[in-house]
């Protein structure tokens, strides 16, 4: 079975920034399955829709995955009151992920704000073989950044204020990058915005580029038809569905 | 273990609950979870004659104990329907209900005769679908188009006939009536009620489309209602639906009059509602001494 249901425990909660919270759960089914760029559909108690949220860590010896989100309305709000040892209601792994090519020797990882937390499965993927380049809007926000030199790779900060790392968007540093040296890939997570200008400079710059994205969704796995987002295959529009054809695209097929 | 077997035009459904239409596509996603052969029926996803390509995005909002959608009948057309999913899903030993939509009468006509010559069960001919400008809700909420259509379908099929109503009218007995004078074998209700939701940070509605069909527990008094009129007023079998997300709910909906039970946004809260209905209303019946779920149809004893 691609995808499973069911109530796993908590095992670690930690707030890591303002409304920002990480989970450890332990659920083996789910962590032997999981792939960078995919993700768990929660249930918030007293809500009809589940919430999407990306996976963040895959541990499949330890049988744990990690999410890290970010307190957004209610529903969030509703599963940020979880605690060490209550059980979380998951339908997972879902999703399409991102791509893990052996071939790729050095690839460029990009995460803006909450979008940061899937780029660390795939920082692990590409140890030693990534710069991982993560924006946020000031220095209080800023998550994740031991994670990712945990997982080998070089890490380049950037914040909107300047108040921690490089003062302005991730875009400045990938173009030096991009500049400077031979890319094979560039993956990325965050606000619209960010991936609409990450995928000019790389459609620009001949380099291969997959987005993650996110849309309100009701089912998760492709029956309903909810999450959907403009892409074009072969030449031909349609609606794809970020649930089960996502949340990671290439980058051309993206229709903005 | 009590009698969950149910009959509706002479079609036998194994037990009386179905995922309904739209919430379940053509099944292939929820087999992963669980065997199809557990349901009682599937209604498929609404297809018309032509490829849809459906509404823009945002589809989806929250509501208080609901949703709203504005999918709008994306849908691959009837025919890519009949050769790729159709014989797939009458693999699986369930009722196949197949859900056809259209803009007009003729294309709905159409889409019935190409079912004739397949293996499908029965035909829900939705008329109520509240996301589509043309067709769609405006034959549902008119007694005159919802006769014609249901007419022109009546003459393109001999399949059981089911005429899907929506709640957005002033009287869904007197629509319930002229489709049933037109030759449905059965209606079934309610389809969404038209709702809408704005951002007031942006001044946006939250769905692209404005509005869209309201669905979860908090229409399931209204659907209970509605069910229980439209069951005194005709006399053709009534499929109950809106609302339903638990055995005590679906046993409710039979109560007023339901013949079977569709199961639309609570799959979305629980991927094993449907099951879990099934399991939990075979509990109330075994807990009560009912030895057959049929005794319970319409079974409400009104003041």
């Amino acid at each position: 079975m691609k995808y499973i249901q069911g109530k796993y425990i908590i095992t670690e909660k930690k707030a890591i920034a303002r409304d920002i919270f990480s989970f450890t759960i332990s659920c083996p089914e789910i962590a032997g399955k999981a792939v960078p760029g995919q993700f768990v559909h929660i249930r918030a108690a007293g809500f009809t829709l589940r919430r999407p949220i990306s996976i963040c860590g895959i541990d499949p010896e330890k049988g744990t995955i990690r999410i890290v989100f970010e307190i957004r309305g209610n529903g969030t709000a509703e599963i940020a009151r979880l605690n060490e040892g209550d059980v979380i209601d998951m339908l997972a792994p879902l999703g399409h992920g991102f791509t893990i090519n052996h071939d790729f020797n050095k690839v460029i990882l990009i995460g803006g704000g909450i979008g940061t937390p899937p780029m660390i499965p795939l920082a692990d993927a590409y140890r030693g073989k990534s710069t991982v380049i993560t924006g946020f809007k000031n220095a209080s926000a800023v998550i994740l950044q031991e994670d990712f030199a945990a997982a080998g790779a070089e890490t380049i900060l950037c914040t909107d204020d300047g108040s921690a790392g490089i003062h302005g968007f991730v875009t400045k540093p990938l173009k030096e990058l991009v500049r400077s040296e031979k890319v094979d890939a560039v993956f990325a997570c965050g606000p619209i915005p960010m991936l609409k200008n990450i995928a000019e400079i790389c459609f620009d710059n001949g380099i291969y580029c997959e987005i993650s994205l996110e849309e309100r969704m009701a089912c998760g796995i492709g029956a309903c038809l909810g999450c959907a987002c403009k892409a074009k295959r072969n030449d031909e529009e349609y609606f794809a569905h970020v649930c089960k054809d996502g949340p990671v695209f290439k980058a051309e097929e993206v229709l903005w | 273990m009590a009698d969950l077997s149910v009959k509706i035009c002479g079609i036998d459904f194994k037990n009386p609950i179905i995922p309904a239409s739209g919430v379940f596509g053509y099944g292939r996603e929820y087999e992963e979870l669980f065997p199809l052969s557990k349901l009682g029926g599937i209604a498929t996803k609404g297809t018309t004659l032509h490829r849809r390509t459906g509404n823009l995005s945002p589809r989806i909002a929250e509501t208080p104990s609901g949703m709203l959608n504005s999918v709008g009948l994306q849908n691959p057309g009837i025919d890519h329907f009949i050769e790729c999913d159709l014989p797939y899903l009458l693999t699986k030993d369930v009722t196949i209900l197949a859900n056809i939509a259209g803009s007009t009468p003729e294309e709905c006509a159409i889409a019935a005769e190409k079912l004739e010559c397949t293996d499908v069960h029965m035909i829900e001919l939705n008329i109520s679908c509240p996301n589509v400008k043309q067709g769609g809700a405006a034959f549902g909420t008119n007694c005159d188009m919802a006769s014609e259509v249901t007419h022109r379908v009546r003459q393109a099929t001999s399949k059981p006939l089911i005429v899907k109503l929506s709640p957005n009218v002033t009287s869904i007995t007197d629509i319930a009536k002229a489709v049933e004078d037109a030759g449905a074998d059965a209606v079934s209700l309610i389809n969404t009620l038209l709702g809408m939701r704005i951002d007031i940070n942006t001044g946006r509605p939250v769905l692209r489309n404005n509005v869209g069909g309201m669905s979860g527990p908090a229409v399931l008094p209204v659907a209970v209602r509605m069910v229980w009129q439209t069951a005194n007023a005709v006399k053709i079998p009534v499929i109950g639906m809106g609302g339903v997300s638990s055995g005590a709910d679906a046993i409710e909906m039979m109560m007023a009059g339901a013949s079977a039970v569709q199961v639309g946004a609570a799959i979305f809260t629980d991927p094993f509602a449907p099951v879990r209905i099934i399991e939990e209303m075979n509990k109330f019946l075994d807990d009560k001494g009912i030895s057959s779920v049929n005794e319970i149809i319409g079974a409400v004893k009104p003041w």
